[in-house]
């Protein structure tokens, strides 16, 4: 079957763009709409629409890692995030913010760094099911 | 302290997501989670018994607006036999469970089970119990359903269906309770239902809530669901089911009859005495009616909840703490039974009592593995199954209950008569095809050393029967007094 060209051209400038719009979602969700779940969604989007675009093995060599393993690291990262305040002798969970405001990123804090895990672990869980289902041609 | 029964196992499911495909490294990370697990909670344990009941605000956020982990001597003692179970478990699922399963995700979701479990055990938060009934239902759900046999979809689909049905029940009492007393920390709840507590409203919560677990514990008329769905998984998970689900059904309606609607004292307890008395009964006649060594024993975990449930009716301080040591009983007996009808299977490839015979003339020893908790659960003496019924007799002696006495020690005997019949159907008589006649086949020793392990347990809890139920009488004493539990959570009685 004779592939469409304008879905290749199109995800080559729509992917990076997606891309870079769900870690504006993952960075603005902490007081306003966004968030690790939605920046995730988005960001599994873009790498599903590159294997549409291609082919799913395709998207297997362009992911570093097995999509299980990013699953697991980014549950890992978000119950690490839970432990930081263990070590300040608060109970666990406890949000800990900075001080001072960083440029760009804002004022950060271990809820930061749960929603970081929360978006790893969507991109990791949403590309192992997809992936299940599609099956090079 | 009290958060690490909860961490501990989801530490260890995603440490074995990433082992994936490495089945040694799964099952090590299995035996060590429980481990660890089991030595947490013992400690627990004796903090709770030495310095009473343990509060951790999560996110130190205040109690009310926050989320409460509430750690008092009765969750104490279910957190510490559901770990020592889920480590037997977990050694007995060496040879218990195939190679496909182990693959599929066996160890992650017994992982995730147990969080499930300790996090209901824990929690002094009605929404987030509702989120941790979820946990355990999504992993059992898989769990039951795992392997993919034709009876197992069939089985799994009755389970999913009307779990689901209770879950629906859960939230919308959930909903209602909101709606009336605006809180869901459940120690705030017991303040502020005590003042609303002439309102039809909180009977009907009562109920719904009644009903919603109801269906979970497996009492009658709500049942249905287990004898058709708990004998189709393998042996080791029915095992891990009838030791934690309809369990932690149970202790959740010990805690809230206690703790929010300690009041509704006529109507409500009419209602729970009336369906423990036909949830004793019905489940020892359907297991009469049973020849599959599986379902025989799953109709016997409905009629050993009756008699939990019993306790819980008689609403005495000593029919609560007689319902605590039942619960520990039962786990451990019935445990041991589901376990040596394991090992009975890996030898003679049937669970058929009519196919089954002959195992004590070469079985000696694994023969007693089934006989001792099974007189346990019959409840002959020196045995814990003996101090439970008794306990429980008395209580409702106290409380001047006869129907329900009555028909509690004629279901004993029946139980008596209906493991009398296992015994001489699958050890005693001669087996019907010869072939099994002098059979030696091994039974792995991943399977005899939890099983002999449980039955110590078990034997245990029987002969030291005086010191522990003195610890469960704490346990009752500190539940039948609601003001403890708020105290600790809210710091001081507003």
């Amino acid at each position: 079957m004779q592939r469409s060209i304008i879905l290749p051209v199109a995800t080559r400038f729509l992917m990076p763009l997606m891309l870079v719009f769900s870690i504006f979602l993952l960075l603005r969700g902490h007081n306003e709409v966004g968030g690790g779940f939605v920046g995730g969604l988005v960001a599994a989007s873009a790498l599903m629409l590159y294997a549409i675009s291609t082919s799913p093995s395709a998207l297997w060599r362009l992911l570093p890692l097995d999509p299980r393993f990013i699953a697991g690291i980014g549950l890992l990262i978000s119950l690490f995030s839970g432990f930081i305040p263990l070590f300040y002798e608060k109970p666990f969970m406890t949000g800990i913010w900075i001080e001072t405001p960083l440029p760009v990123l804002g004022k950060i804090g271990t809820p930061t760094l749960f929603d970081l895990g929360v978006y790893v672990l969507v991109i990791g869980v949403v590309v192992w099911i997809l992936l299940e289902f599609a099956e090079d041609e | 302290m009290i958060i690490y029964p909860i961490l501990l196992p989801l530490i260890f499911a995603i440490i074995t997501v990433l082992f994936w495909e490495n089945q040694q490294v799964k099952r090590a990370l299995s035996i060590i989670s429980t481990g660890l697990l089991m030595i947490v909670n013992i400690n627990i344990f004796f903090l709770v018994y030495r310095e009473g009941i343990q509060v951790v605000q999560v996110g130190d956020w205040p109690a009310p607006f926050g989320i409460s982990l509430v750690v008092d001597l009765f969750s104490a003692i279910m957190l510490l036999t559901t770990s020592i179970i889920a480590f037997l478990l977990a050694i007995y699922s060496f040879s218990g469970i195939d190679l496909a399963r182990r693959k599929f995700g066996y160890f992650p979701l017994f992982q995730f089970l147990l969080m499930g479990v300790n996090g209901a055990l824990c929690t002094g938060d009605l929404f987030n119990l509702y989120v941790w009934f979820e946990v355990m239902l999504m992993s059992s759900f898989v769990l039951i359903a795992l392997g993919g046999e034709r009876t197992q979809i069939e089985g799994a689909i009755k389970y999913v269906i009307l779990n689901l049905l209770a879950s629906t029940l859960f939230l919308s009492a959930i909903g209602l309770t909101y709606n009336l007393a605006g809180t869901l920390n459940m120690a705030d709840l017991a303040l502020r239902l005590q003042v609303v507590q002439t309102s039809g409203q909180v009977t009907v919560i009562a109920v719904l809530f009644l009903v919603a677990f109801g269906i979970k514990s497996a009492i009658f008329p709500l049942f249905f669901w287990l004898p058709a769905s708990y004998h189709t998984p393998p042996v080791t998970i029915t095992a891990l089911f009838s030791a934690l689900l309809t369990k932690v059904g149970m202790y959740t309606l010990i805690r809230f009859f206690t703790l929010l609607f300690p009041f509704e004292s006529e109507f409500t307890h009419t209602i729970i005495l009336t369906s423990a008395g036909f949830t004793m009964l019905t489940g020892v006649l359907g297991a009469a009616s049973q020849t599959d060594l599986r379902r025989l024993l799953s109709f016997h975990i409905i009629s050993q909840i009756g008699y939990i449930f019993m306790g819980l009716g008689l609403f005495t301080e000593y029919a609560i703490a007689a319902s605590i040591y039942f619960l520990v009983h039962i786990i451990l007996a019935k445990t041991a039974l589901f376990l040596s009808a394991g090992m009975v299977e890996s030898i003679q490839g049937s669970f058929d009592l009519k196919k089954l015979g002959g195992l004590y003339k070469h079985r000696i020893g694994l023969s007693m593995l089934f006989l001792l908790p099974a007189l346990s659960v019959a409840g002959l003496p020196p045995f814990s199954g003996f101090f439970a019924k008794l306990g429980l007799i008395i209580a409702g002696l106290e409380s001047k209950q006869y129907f329900i006495i009555g028909l509690a020690l004629f279901v004993s005997l029946m139980t008596l008569f209906s493991m009398t019949k296992v015994w001489n159907e699958a050890y005693w008589k001669p087996p019907k095809d010869s072939q099994y006649a002098d059979q030696q086949k091994p039974v792995s020793a991943w399977r005899w050393v939890p099983s002999i392990t449980i039955v110590l347990f078990s034997v245990l809890l029987g002969l030291l029967a005086n010191p522990i139920f003195e610890v469960c009488q704490m346990a009752a004493a500190q539940l039948m007094d609601p003001t403890q539990y708020i105290r600790a959570v809210l710091g001081m009685v507003r």
